[in-house]
């Protein structure tokens, strides 16, 4: 284990604005684009027949 | 008598629909453990980097993501060929499905990139080959999504992306590439196949398993997608009123 501590870890050497910065926008892109591909099956399969676009 | 397996009943929407179906829990498990054990090893056993810090900590998405765009691009670029060349519906849906999550992955290549280039070049960006290669493939996955959503017919807009799509798919190679035939600031190949990694083996396996879950991410959402593409192309079939039929959507969940 590189860490001594939890605020060691989330400084990251000095570097914790560059690398949290790079985890949280992957991670909230890949969080959200599941959700939004859901949404959009959930909304073909209401509309199955011909329902309203 | 057929005993062997017939690949190409799963050509169409209505039997590929089932099938991705059932296997789009698996690809989503399989991810997020994956996601699990490499961040584990990358950010809480791998030692920190002699030269780069801690700061090289991003490669463990960076990476991942640029093999992703450029992967799934050819992939894209290959079954919206095929959907043009033999009109096989099914495989331009995939092309479709594939483009949204390609340009994504390009953008957290760029994103992470350039949130790694400022602490160790000092820059951003810079308009160096790689960089701007890259960035090129986001402006063709956008003009690939742009053409076909503004082409009606949808088997012209099909074509007409796939046209786009196979010429883009020169600007792949030039990616790949681009850290040797240029002089450029991006670093060279951590990992080839033809010499040993430039990385201690901590650090490459937990690359490679971030590589997989990413893998595994893009088949789980891609599925989904191809699955809501095809339902709205085959509104009025009888294979989607069955497969609604089959397993009804909630009502009042989202509406």
């Amino acid at each position: 284990m590189n860490w001594n501590s939890a605020a060691d870890f989330f400084a990251m050497g000095g570097y914790g604005t560059y690398v949290w910065g790079a985890y949280a926008v992957t991670l909230a892109c890949m969080a959200v684009e599941p959700v939004l591909v859901a949404m959009r099956h959930r909304r073909a399969r209401r509309e199955i027949g011909g329902a309203p676009r | 008598m057929s005993t062997t397996l017939r690949f190409f009943r799963f050509a169409s929407p209505a039997a590929f629909y089932p099938l991705a179906g059932k296997l789009v829990p698996w690809f989503g498990a399989v991810a997020a453990i994956l996601a699990a054990i490499g961040l584990y090893l990358g950010m809480l056993r791998a030692p920190t980097d002699a030269t780069q810090g801690d700061a090289y900590r991003i490669i463990f998405i960076h990476v991942p993501a640029a093999w992703m765009s450029m992967l799934l691009y050819v992939v894209m670029a290959f079954w919206a060929a095929i959907g043009w060349a033999f009109n096989a519906r099914l495989a331009s849906i995939v092309a479709r499905a594939i483009a949204p999550t390609g340009a994504m992955f390009t953008f957290l290549a760029l994103w992470t990139g350039a949130l790694w280039g400022k602490p160790t070049w000092g820059a951003w960006w810079v308009w160096d080959a790689r960089l701007t290669s890259e960035l090129i493939l986001l402006f063709l996955y956008a003009g690939y999504i742009a053409l076909v959503s503004a082409i009606d017919d949808t088997r012209r807009a099909d074509r007409a992306g796939a046209l786009l799509a196979v010429v883009g798919s020169v600007n792949v190679p030039i990616i790949y590439f681009s850290v040797i035939w240029w002089n450029t600031l991006h670093q060279g190949a951590s990992v080839s196949v033809t010499t040993a990694p430039k990385m201690a083996s901590v650090m490459l396996l937990a690359m490679l398993l971030m590589t997989l879950a990413f893998w595994a991410y893009a088949f789980a959402v891609i599925f989904v997608r191809t699955r809501a593409i095809a339902l709205e192309r085959d509104n009025h079939a009888a294979w989607a009123n069955d497969s609604v039929a089959r397993a009804p959507v909630r009502q009042g969940a989202s509406s």
